[in-house]
C-alpha cells in the first residue's frame, strides 16, 4: 500500500478531530469516543504502515508547503521517529480508550473540552517527533506543554497550583531551549536540524556553539525533569486527572527523551567535542545515577499509588538519560529500548490505576487491601506491569535494563550501574509492598466509603493489550533492536 | 555432542504451565482439579523419561523459544546435567503432588486453587531452570520460580506469612538482582555469550583471578536459593509454608534450584580447570564449610520440627556446593549426586513432618515421644530419611557422600575431610534421637494420643515412595551416576 | 578595563538581554505572589525575544520590503536590508508566549477562586490547616 505523505495523515487526524470533537462533542459522551477512538485508530495503523515503509525504503523527508529545506520546515522519518510515532499513536490509543470512562467520571461535563486539548496534545507529540527544523521543534514542544498545562489544571484540588508551578518551570525550560536555538542560529545561520548539522562539521563553533549546546540541553532536561529539575513533575502528574496523567505520563518525558537524542545527534553529532567531553559525561551520568537513587527513595516515601508511580517516572528519566550519556553503542540502545519499554509499562501501570481509581475513588495505599479480590484482571496486569519495572525477565523491562547495565559496565560507569540495581531493588520493594497489601490483607470489615463502579471492560482491554505487550516486546527485543533499533543509533558510536 | 531441535523440552517445561489453567478453571469442583494435576505431574514425567535415554546415549535436544539479546538467545537444552535435575524434580514433583491432595483436604485448607496454580508454575520454572540452555534463560525461570513460590510461602495469609513472604523475598530477588545480574553482566561482557559449555566459556578468556573470584562469590550469594550463609536466613521463615509447600521448596525445587544453579556457573560458566588455575576453590570450599557446621549445630537447637529440617536443609545443600568447590572428579560427582540423594531423603522427612501434624497436630518434637509406636510407617520412613541424610549404607545418601570424602581425599583436602565427618556426626546427633523419642520414649501426652493413626493414605504412599527409593537409589545409582558423569565430560 | 567596557558597549544587545533575563528569573524564584511570577516569567520571555530581534539588525540597513522588479535585476544587497528571519521567527514567540500567559492567568483565576488569595504562602498556609 503506498499512500504519499501518510505520516502527516497520522499527525493530522488527531489534529483536525480535536476541532470536531469541541464542535459535536458537547452534547454527547459517544460522540467524543467515537472521534477519539476512530482518529487514533487510524493514526495507529497509518503509523505502522509508515513504520513498514521506512523499514523498506528508508528516511522520508517531508517539505511543508513546498518551501525547500533549509527554508522551509522539514518533517523528517526516520527509523527512530517511525518508531516514536508508532509508540505515540498505539499508546495514545489504548490510553484514550479508558480515559473516556476515567474523564467522564472524574470531570464530568466538561469531557469535550478535556478531549480537544487531548488529541491536540498527541498531534503535538507527533509533531515533535516528525519535525526536523529546531524552531518548530519549539513551537511543538509549546503546544504539547500548553495543552498539558491545561489538562492538569483540570484537576481536582490543588491541580491548578501543580499546574501553574508546571507552567512557570516549563516555560523556563522551553524558553531555555528557545534560547539555544538563538544561538545555534546566530552561529550557523540556519535552523534546520541537518543543515546545521552539516554546517556544524565544517566549522569551529567554539564556546558559542557549547553554550547553544549546554541551553538547549537544561531546558530539555527541565521539560524531562531530569533529577535535580524534575521538581514540577510528581504533583503535576499524580494531581492531574487520571485520565490525562494516562497519556501524560507514559509519553511526555519519553518523547523529551527523544528530542535529547534528536538534538544530540542530528543537529549536533556523536563526534562532537560536547558529546565526547569525558568530563561532561561524567558528570551527567552521575547527576542521572544520583537521581534515580533519589527519585527511588522518594517514590519509597509514598503513600499513593499514583504518586509512587510519578517518582518512578523520575527515576526512569535517571535511567536513559545516563544511558545515552554513557556514549557507546550499547548504553544507547538500552535507552531507546527503554523508551520503548517504559512508555508501555508506566501505560500499564496508569492504566491499573485508572481501573482501581475508577472503581475504589482513590489509590492510597490503604484503600487496596484485598483489592486482589476485588479485581483480578486489573491486578494481574498490574503486576505484570510491576514486574516489567522491577526487570524480571520475559517482561520488556528487563531486557532494556540489560542492555544499559551492560552499557555502564563497558563504560565503566559503576555509579551509574551501582544506581540502576538500586532502584530495581527499590522498584522490587515499592511493588511487592503494594501486591502484599492487595493480595494478602484479609478482606476485613467492608469499606466505609462507596465504591464508585465496577470498571468497564473498555479499561480492562487496553490494560490487558499492554500487559500482553509488554511480554510479546520483551521477547522480541532482539529482533526490534535487530530491525529498527540497531538502525537509530548514530553513526560515531 | 550434538543437539538435535526438538519441542519436547519446552512441552516438558510448559506442561504445568498450560496445565494451571485447567486447574484454576476447575477451581469448584476439587475432585477434576486434583486429577488435573496428577495428569499434569505424570505427563511430565513421561516427557522427561522420554528424553532420557538419548541423553545417557550422548545426545540431547535444544529448543530455541526467542532471540532477545545478541548471542543469548531464551533457549531450551536438554543436556546430562539438565536431565539429572529435570528427572528428580519431576519425580518429585509428581509425588508431591499426590501428598498435598492428602494433606490439604485433611486440614480443609483455603485458597486450594490459588495453591495448586502456584505449584503448577513453580515447577515449570524448575524444569525451566534445569533445562536452561544459557545463563539467561536460567535467570529467567530462576525469577519466575521466586515470584511464583511468593504466594505458596504467604499461603497463611496472616501476618507471620506476610512477614515470611517480605522476608523470602528480599533475600531471594534481593541477592538476585543486585549480585547475580551484575554477575551475568561481567561473564557477558568478558565472554560475549552466556551459553553453557562443558569446560566453561570463561576458560581461555584470559581472565585475571581476582575477577574470577568476584564473579564467583556474586554468583554463590547472588543464587541466595542455594542458603548459603550468610543468605541462608530466608529458608527457616519459609517454614510458615504448608508442608507440601515446605518439602518442594527444601527438597525439590527452590534450594535445589539454588544450587543446581551455582554447580551450572562453576562447572560450564567458570569451568573447573580455570578454577584450579586461578587457585580460588577455597572461597567455595570455606563458605560451604562453615554453612555446614554453623547449619548443624543451629539444627540441633531447634524443637520445632520444620525448622530443624531447614537447618539440616542449609546445611545439607553446602555439601553440594562443597562438593562442587573441590574441583575434583570425585568431588564434583559427588556434588552433583548429592542434589538427587538430598532431595529424596529430605522430601521423605518433609512428608514425614506434615504426616504427623495433620494425623497428630503437632510441630514440636518435644511433644512427639511415643508418636513412633501410632505412626509406625510414618517414622520407619522417617529413619531411611534421616540415615540417608546422615549418609550411611543402605541408603542413597551413602553413595554421594563417599564420593565426597573420596574427592577430599583425593584433593589432599583432609580439612574437608575433617568437616564432613563432624558434621555427619552432628546430623546424627539431631536426627536419630528423633527416631529414638519416637519408638521408645514414655508417650507425652497419654490420653490424647491414644485417637492417633497414621495420616490418610494419599499422605502416606508418597513418602514410602521417597523412602523406598532413597533405599533403591543405594543398589542402582547408576542412571544418576551416568548422568553426573556424562555433566562433567569425565 | 577599558577593554572591558568596550566589550560590553559593542555587544550592548546582549547585555541588555541577559540583565533583563536575569530580572525575570528573580521575579520567578523570589517573588511569593504568583501573578508576580508570571510577570517574571512574561519577563523572562521578552528578554529572549529581543535577543532574536536585535540579531537580525544591520547598521544602516533598511526594513526588508524590497521592490520585486529591483530586485530581480539588481539582486539584493544583503548589507541593506536588516534580515527578517528572527523578526518572523519571534512573531511565532510572542504567540507561544501570549497562550502560556492565557493558560497560567486562567489558572490563576482558579486559583483565586479556590483560595481567595494569590499569594504563595497564604496558600500554604491554608493548606496546612
Amino acid at each position: 500500500m503506498t499512500v504519499p505523505n501518510l505520516h502527516i495523515y497520522v499527525l493530522a487526524a488527531p489534529l483536525l478531530t480535536a476541532f470536531f470533537v469541541n464542535l459535536f462533542g458537547r452534547r454527547s459522551n459517544t460522540v467524543i469516543a467515537i472521534l477519539t477512538i476512530g482518529s487514533l485508530t487510524f493514526s495507529s495503523l497509518a503509523s505502522l504502515v509508515v513504520m513498514s515503509g521506512i523499514l523498506k525504503h528508508g528516511q522520508i523527508n517531508y517539505v511543508v508547503g513546498n518551501w525547500q529545506a533549509p527554508y522551509g520546515i522539514e518533517l523528517v522519518v526516520d527509523h527512530l521517529s517511525a518508531l516514536m510515532l508508532v509508540l505515540i499513536s498505539v499508546v495514545a490509543l489504548l490510553a484514550s480508550m479508558s480515559a473516556l470512562k476515567s474523564v467522564s467520571q472524574e470531570v464530568p461535563g466538561r469531557e469535550h473540552q478535556l478531549f480537544t486539548l487531548y488529541l491536540i496534545l498527541i498531534a503535538g507529540l507527533m509533531g515533535l517527533v516528525l519535525t526536523g527544523d529546531t524552531f518548530n521543534l519549539y513551537v511543538m514542544l509549546e503546544i504539547t506543554s500548553i495543552t498539558a498545562y491545561g489538562l492538569i489544571a483540570m484537576g481536582k484540588g490543588r491541580a491548578p497550583l501543580a499546574s501553574f508551578n508546571y507552567v512557570i518551570m516549563g516555560s523556563v525550560g522551553a524558553c531555555f531551549y528557545l534560547l539555544g536555538v538563538g544561538y545555534l542560529y546566530l552561529m550557523t545561520g540556519s535552523l534546520n536540524m541537518a543543515d546545521i548539522y552539516q554546517i556544524l562539521q565544517t566549522m569551529d563553533g567554539g564556546a558559542a556553539v557549547a553554550t547553544a549546546f549546554a541551553f538547549i540541553l537544561i531546558g530539555l532536561w527541565i521539560k524531562m525533569a531530569f533529577f535535580p529539575l524534575h521538581g514540577w513533575l510528581p504533583n503535576a502528574y499524580s494531581l492531574a486527572p487520571t485520565g490525562v496523567a494516562l497519556i501524560a505520563a507514559p509519553l511526555m518525558t519519553k518523547v523529551t527523551i527523544y528530542l535529547m537524542v534528536r538534538v544530540m545527534f542530528s543537529v549536533f553529532s556523536a563526534e562532537y567535542n560536547f558529546v565526547q567531553h569525558q568530563l561532561a559525561q561524567n558528570i551527567i551520568v552521575w547527576t542521572a545515577a544520583v537521581g534515580i537513587i533519589c527519585a527511588s527513595a522518594m517514590a519509597l516515601a509514598q503513600r499513593d499509588l499514583k504518586r509512587m508511580l510519578s517518582y518512578i517516572i523520575v527515576a526512569e528519566v535517571g535511567y536513559m538519560v545516563g544511558g545515552i550519556w554513557l556514549a557507546n553503542e550499547t548504553g544507547m540502545t538500552g535507552a531507546i529500548l527503554h523508551i520503548v519499554n517504559d512508555a508501555l509499562m508506566t501505560l500499564c501501570l496508569f492504566l491499573a490505576v485508572a481501573a482501581i481509581i475508577y472503581r475504589l475513588g482513590s489509590c492510597e495505599f490503604d484503600q487496596l487491601q484485598g483489592i486482589y479480590r476485588k479485581m483480578p484482571i486489573t491486578m494481574a496486569a498490574f503486576t505484570v506491569g510491576a514486574f516489567s519495572m522491577i526487570g524480571i525477565p520475559p517482561t520488556a523491562g528487563f531486557f532494556s535494563k540489560w542492555y544499559l547495565l551492560l552499557g555502564g559496565i563497558e563504560a565503566g560507569q559503576w555509579g551509574y550501574v551501582v544506581a540502576l540495581l538500586f532502584s530495581s531493588l527499590v522498584n522490587a520493594i515499592l511493588f511487592f509492598r503494594i501486591i502484599e497489601i492487595g493480595f494478602f490483607h484479609r478482606d476485613g470489615e467492608p469499606h466505609s466509603h462507596e465504591e464508585a463502579a465496577k470498571a468497564p471492560l473498555s479499561m480492562q482491554i487496553p490494560l490487558m493489550v499492554s500487559a500482553a505487550t509488554l511480554i510479546i516486546i520483551g521477547l522480541s527485543s532482539g529482533s526490534l533492536v535487530d530491525a529498527i533499533i540497531k538502525l537509530t543509533i548514530p553513526i560515531g558510536f | 555432542m550434538s543437539y538435535q531441535t526438538s519441542i519436547w523440552p519446552l512441552a516438558a517445561v510448559l506442561i504445568s504451565l498450560v496445565g494451571s489453567i485447567p486447574i484454576m478453571l476447575s477451581g469448584r469442583r476439587p475432585n477434576v482439579r486434583e486429577s488435573w494435576t496428577i495428569l499434569i505431574a505424570l505427563g511430565k514425567v513421561i516427557i522427561v523419561a522420554s528424553l532420557l535415554p538419548a541423553v545417557l546415549a550422548g545426545g540431547g535436544f535444544e529448543f530455541t523459544i526467542a532471540e532477545v539479546i545478541p548471542g543469548v538467545p531464551i533457549a531450551l537444552r536438554v543436556d546430562a546435567m539438565g536431565m539429572f535435575f529435570a528427572l528428580v524434580a519431576s519425580l518429585l514433583w509428581l509425588l508431591t503432588s499426590i501428598y498435598s491432595i492428602g494433606y490439604m483436604r485433611a486440614l480443609n485448607e483455603h485458597a486450594q486453587t490459588r495453591f495448586y496454580a502456584s505449584f503448577a508454575v513453580a515447577i515449570s520454572a524448575t524444569l525451566g531452570v534445569a533445562f536452561a540452555a544459557n545463563l539467561l534463560t536460567l535467570y529467567l525461570f530462576y525469577e519466575i520460580l521466586s515470584l511464583s513460590t511468593y504466594p505458596l510461602v504467604t499461603h497463611e495469609q496472616n501476618a507471620e506469612a506476610r512477614k515470611s513472604g517480605r522476608k523470602y523475598l528480599t533475600y531471594i530477588l534481593g541477592t538476585s538482582i543486585a549480585l547475580a545480574l551484575p554477575g551475568m553482566l561481567i561473564v557477558y561482557s568478558i565472554a560475549g555469550t552466556l551459553d553453557f559449555k562443558v569446560g566453561g566459556i570463561l576458560t581461555g578468556t584470559g581472565v585475571a583471578p581476582q575477577t574470577l573470584a568476584l564473579i564467583l562469590i556474586l554468583f554463590l550469594f547472588g543464587f541466595a536459593k542455594a542458603g548459603l550463609m550468610p543468605f541462608h536466613g530466608w529458608l527457616p521463615a519459609a517454614m510458615v509454608a504448608p508442608t507440601p509447600v515446605s518439602s518442594f521448596l527444601h527438597g525439590v525445587a527452590v534450594v535445589k534450584v539454588g544450587v543446581f544453579s551455582i554447580l551450572r556457573i562453576i562447572f560450564h560458566i567458570l569451568g573447573p580447570e580455570q578454577l584450579v588455575l586461578a587457585d580460588i576453590g577455597w572461597i567455595i570450599t570455606t563458605l560451604a564449610s562453615i554453612t555446614i557446621i554453623v547449619a548443624s549445630l543451629i539444627a540441633l537447637t531447634q524443637d520445632n520440627l520444620k525448622r530443624r529440617l531447614a537447618y539440616s536443609t542449609i546445611g545439607q545443600l553446602a555439601y553440594m556446593v562443597l562438593g562442587a568447590g573441590m574441583l575434583t572428579a570425585a568431588g564434583m560427582t559427588g556434588g552433583l549426586l548429592h542434589i538427587a540423594m538430598h532431595a529424596f531423603g529430605k522430601i521423605t522427612l518433609f512428608f514425614c513432618a506434615g504426616a504427623i501434624a495433620v494425623a497428630a497436630g503437632k510441630k514440636y518434637i518435644s511433644q512427639m515421644d511415643g508418636l513412633g509406636r501410632r505412626m509406625p510407617l510414618t517414622y520407619l520412613a522417617f529413619m531411611f530419611g534421616s540415615i540417608s541424610i546422615i549418609g550411611m549404607p543402605p541408603l542413597g545418601g551413602f553413595i554421594s557422600k563417599w564420593n565426597l570424602v573420596l574427592g577430599a581425599v583425593n584433593g589432599d583436602q583432609l580439612i574437608l575431610l575433617l568437616v564432613l565427618l563432624v558434621s555427619s556426626l552432628l546430623n546424627a546427633a539431631y536426627f536419630l534421637p528423633i527416631v529414638y523419642r519416637g519408638f521408645f520414649a514414655e508417650a507425652a501426652d497419654p490420653v490424647y494420643d491414644q485417637g492417633i493413626k497414621e495420616a490418610p493414605t494419599f499422605c502416606l504412599i508418597p513418602l514410602c515412595v521417597t523412602a523406598c527409593a532413597s533405599l533403591a537409589l543405594f543398589f542402582y545409582p547408576d542412571v544418576f551416576l551416568r548422568l553426573a558423569q556424562l555433566a562433567l565430560a569425565l | 578595563m577599558e577593554q572591558f567596557t568596550a566589550s560590553i558597549i559593542a555587544k550592548y544587545n546582549y547585555w541588555i538581554y541577559v540583565t533583563l533575563m536575569m530580572i525575570g528569573f528573580y521575579a520567578m524564584i523570589g517573588k511569593r505572589n504568583l501573578v508576580k511570577k508570571l510577570i517574571g516569567m512574561n519577563i523572562f520571555q521578552t528578554a529572549i525575544i529581543l535577543m532574536f530581534v536585535s540579531s537580525g539588525v544591520k547598521i544602516g540597513a533598511k526594513i526588508p520590503i524590497l521592490d520585486k522588479h529591483k530586485a530581480l535585476e539588481h539582486g539584493i544587497g544583503v548589507a541593506g536590508v536588516v534580515n527578517p528571519l528572527p523578526h518572523v521567527l519571534m512573531l511565532t514567540a510572542i504567540v507561544v508566549s501570549v497562550s502560556v500567559t492565557g493558560v497560567a492567568l486562567a489558572i490563576l483565576l482558579r486559583i483565586y477562586r479556590k483560595y481567595g488569595t494569590l499569594d504563595e504562602d497564604e496558600i500554604l498556609e491554608k493548606l496546612g490547616k
